[in-house]
């Protein structure tokens, strides 16, 4: 899967989550870019970044979660 | 594991139209993390027909705002409380006690909930909706460890029995079973949002949790099933009776014909409960009865359907024909029926019954449809268990109103007996039901609980009545039921009147209005006061008042003058 691919999948789940089809996503973009992205919305990203790559992350993972980029690595990692 | 909902499709749905939804207030607190379940149990709710209100308490403040009789929760004034204790802190808990306290954790445990329970009790009207606790086992002895009775595995096992012990006498508490739950669709855990969050649940774990709390909330407050349309071929046994024969129907051990057996057995048990059970088949009827009457694997019999009805119109028509006969809500049916055109045209066609998308393998269908929870009960009585027979008994009189000229003869010939009498608690659980039950007869719609009932018979400035009924066909049951509010100026306010519409226009309302008109002079007034409170159902009730002698008033209210009301005729007999 190409980088490009899993931003376009990522927006898909961050739309879906945060009920903004508006957000674009890049990879400096942190949680205090986007309104509504809280520690509630995070616990459902990871469900729906699980789902819609079907992945599990570990706990270890989900906490280095700190901006976009590192999800879209750690996401990389694991669909190659 | 799957539940009914995704959790995102639960939280859009809190967004989606309420209009004309009855309206519930929901607080939530647990000694873990709420906030998602809260959110999902708003749209469940609003899915089920129901517009929530959700107090989310924060954080581990369960005894804080229970035991504070001027809290916000109780500021908020919930209609429900839910309560979510954890098993994880219980378990480290568990861990803190000796030997000794361990052997006496579940009661200790369950002493500690009553206690909130009694503070509910105490500080507010609300409900408790207390959920049970998924086991959580250790292993640390294995499978040994149910030979230790002081083992956390036997105590949580125990304390979840006590739990459901101490609720069947408790009408203001009822249990979330967690435990069900979890035993239907698997573990509810994510160990990793418990351990970085303090959820106990996983997303799905809540959406079906949510989904099963909407269920009993909506049960409560009337939106309920009643009756079951079934298909027969293919539905309740494998095989097409016209094209197969007899012989060639699978059922008991023929073919696929254990799970259509299942089937059969769960339908029987739906009647059994109360449930009114329907047939709509494409068929002869002769040759779909003669299924009934001659295969010796049949566990349902014609005496367990309240309408049979197989013939080759659509079934669309069919179902409302039924739906009229039976005088219930259309959006009180499910219909189930294995083929997809049949269930699509249904949807099409009459959107308002509940029309299950069957899974076409027989074996997995019953599971399927338990998952729905379509049949949340409310409460049950003895009475309930009787519905069929006396629908069947409804049968008869139609046929037998059929040989009559006028309608006039026909009543007279019911030799209809009617008995009003003061609630009492043997009928509380069936008074409560029928407030809550009734959309259509009902007046001013209040719903009570039973615990409401009990008050208000206790009450010294309320009449009420219950109403049997009973003819030559049979036993109708409770059908009406009155609560009068003595108030000022020697007046009688109708707080409650409503009737089981099986009965309507027949003579009861004449009776029970004179028997109101009797209550009320009984109790020194000279009038009657009447209010009609317009529901999305009950406008069959409109013209009700002035019909029976009440005259409207300028403030919206009807006035039945006591002195000038010398009672209406009725073919129904009243005996006191």
């Amino acid at each position: 899967m190409t980088e490009q691919e899993i931003y376009s999948k990522l927006e898909d789940v961050f739309h879906e989550v945060l009920e903004d089809d508006d957000i674009r996503l890049e990879a400096s973009t942190v949680a205090d870019d986007i309104e509504d992205w809280d520690s509630l919305a995070q616990i459902e990203l990871v469900a729906g970044i699980e789902a819609e790559f079907n992945i599990k992350l570990s706990m270890c993972e989900i906490e280095g979660l700190a901006n976009v980029g590192a999800m879209v690595d750690v996401i990389a990692t694991k669909v190659a | 594991m799957m539940a009914l909902h995704s959790f995102q499709e639960l939280k859009r749905a809190k967004k989606l139209s309420r209009d004309g939804l009855p309206t519930v207030k929901v607080a939530i607190t647990g000694d873990c993390s709420t906030q998602h379940l809260s959110m999902a149990i708003e749209g469940a709710c609003v899915l089920r027909g129901v517009s929530a209100t959700v107090y989310d308490a924060d954080y581990d403040l369960v005894s804080q705002l229970l035991l504070d009789s001027g809290s916000d929760l109780y500021a908020f004034a919930p209609d429900i409380i839910l309560i979510q204790l954890c098993t994880e802190k219980l378990y480290e808990r568990y861990l803190s006690l000796g030997r000794d306290d361990r052997q006496q954790f579940s009661s200790l445990t369950l002493n500690e909930v009553r206690q909130l329970w009694r503070a509910v009790e105490t500080n507010s009207r609300a409900r408790v909706l207390q959920c049970t606790f998924p086991e959580i086992d250790d292993r640390v002895f294995g499978g040994y460890a149910l030979k230790l009775p002081w083992s956390f595995i036997a105590q949580i096992r125990k304390l979840n029995v006590l739990l459901a012990d101490e609720t069947t006498s408790d009408d203001r508490v009822e249990l979330l079973d967690l435990c069900g739950i979890a035993s239907r669709v698997g573990c509810l855990r994510d160990d990793r949002l418990w351990y970085s969050a303090k959820m106990p649940l996983s997303l799905d774990a809540i959406s079906e949790v949510a989904d099963i709390t909407a269920a009993g909330i909506a049960a409560h407050l009337g939106i309920v099933k009643k009756c079951v349309v079934v298909d027969l071929d293919g539905t309740i046994w494998g095989g097409v009776i016209g094209d197969d024969g007899l012989s060639g129907i699978e059922l008991g051990e023929l073919g696929s014909g254990p799970a259509f057996t299942a089937m059969q057995q769960w339908l029987k048990e739906l009647v059994r409960r109360g449930m009114i059970l329907a047939v709509c088949s494409k068929n002869d009827e002769a040759v779909a009865r003669s299924v009934f009457e001659n295969h010796p694997d049949m566990i349902l019999s014609l005496d367990d359907i309240a309408c049979f009805v197989a013939n080759w119109e659509d079934k669309a028509t069919n179902i409302s024909f039924i739906q009229r006969s039976l005088n219930i809500g259309m959006d009180s049916i499910v219909f189930l029926d294995d083929n997809p055109f049949e269930r699509n045209l249904v949807r099409e066609m009459l959107p308002q019954v509940t029309v299950p998308e069957l899974p076409e393998d027989p074996a997995v269908r019953l599971s399927y449809l338990q998952g729905l929870d379509l049949f949340e009960a409310a409460g049950w009585s003895e009475e309930d268990a009787e519905r069929t027979s006396q629908y069947i008994a409804e049968g008869k009189r139609r046929a037998t109103e059929a040989e009559f000229g006028s309608l006039d003869d026909y009543l007279e010939s019911l030799q209809m007996r009617a008995v009003a009498r003061p609630f009492d608690s043997w009928h509380a659980p069936r008074i409560a039901q029928l407030t809550q039950r009734s959309n259509q007869f009902n007046l001013r719609t209040i719903r009570y609980s039973e615990e409401d009932i009990l008050r208000i018979s206790r009450s010294d400035n309320c009449i009420t009545r219950y109403f049997t009924l009973e003819d030559r066909f049979g036993d109708y049951g409770l059908i009406a039921v009155v609560i009068l509010e003595l108030r000022d100026e020697a007046e009688a306010f109708i707080d409650t009147l409503l009737m089981s519409c099986r009965v309507l226009k027949r003579g009861v309302e004449e009776v029970v209005v004179n028997c109101i008109a009797d209550a009320a002079r009984e109790a020194g007034c000279t009038k009657v006061v009447g209010e009609y409170i317009p529901t999305k159902k009950n406008a069959l009730v409109r013209d009700f008042y002035p019909a029976s002698g009440f005259s409207r008033s300028d403030d919206g209210l009807f006035v039945l003058d006591l002195n000038r009301f010398h009672g209406l005729s009725s073919h129904v007999q009243i005996m006191e």
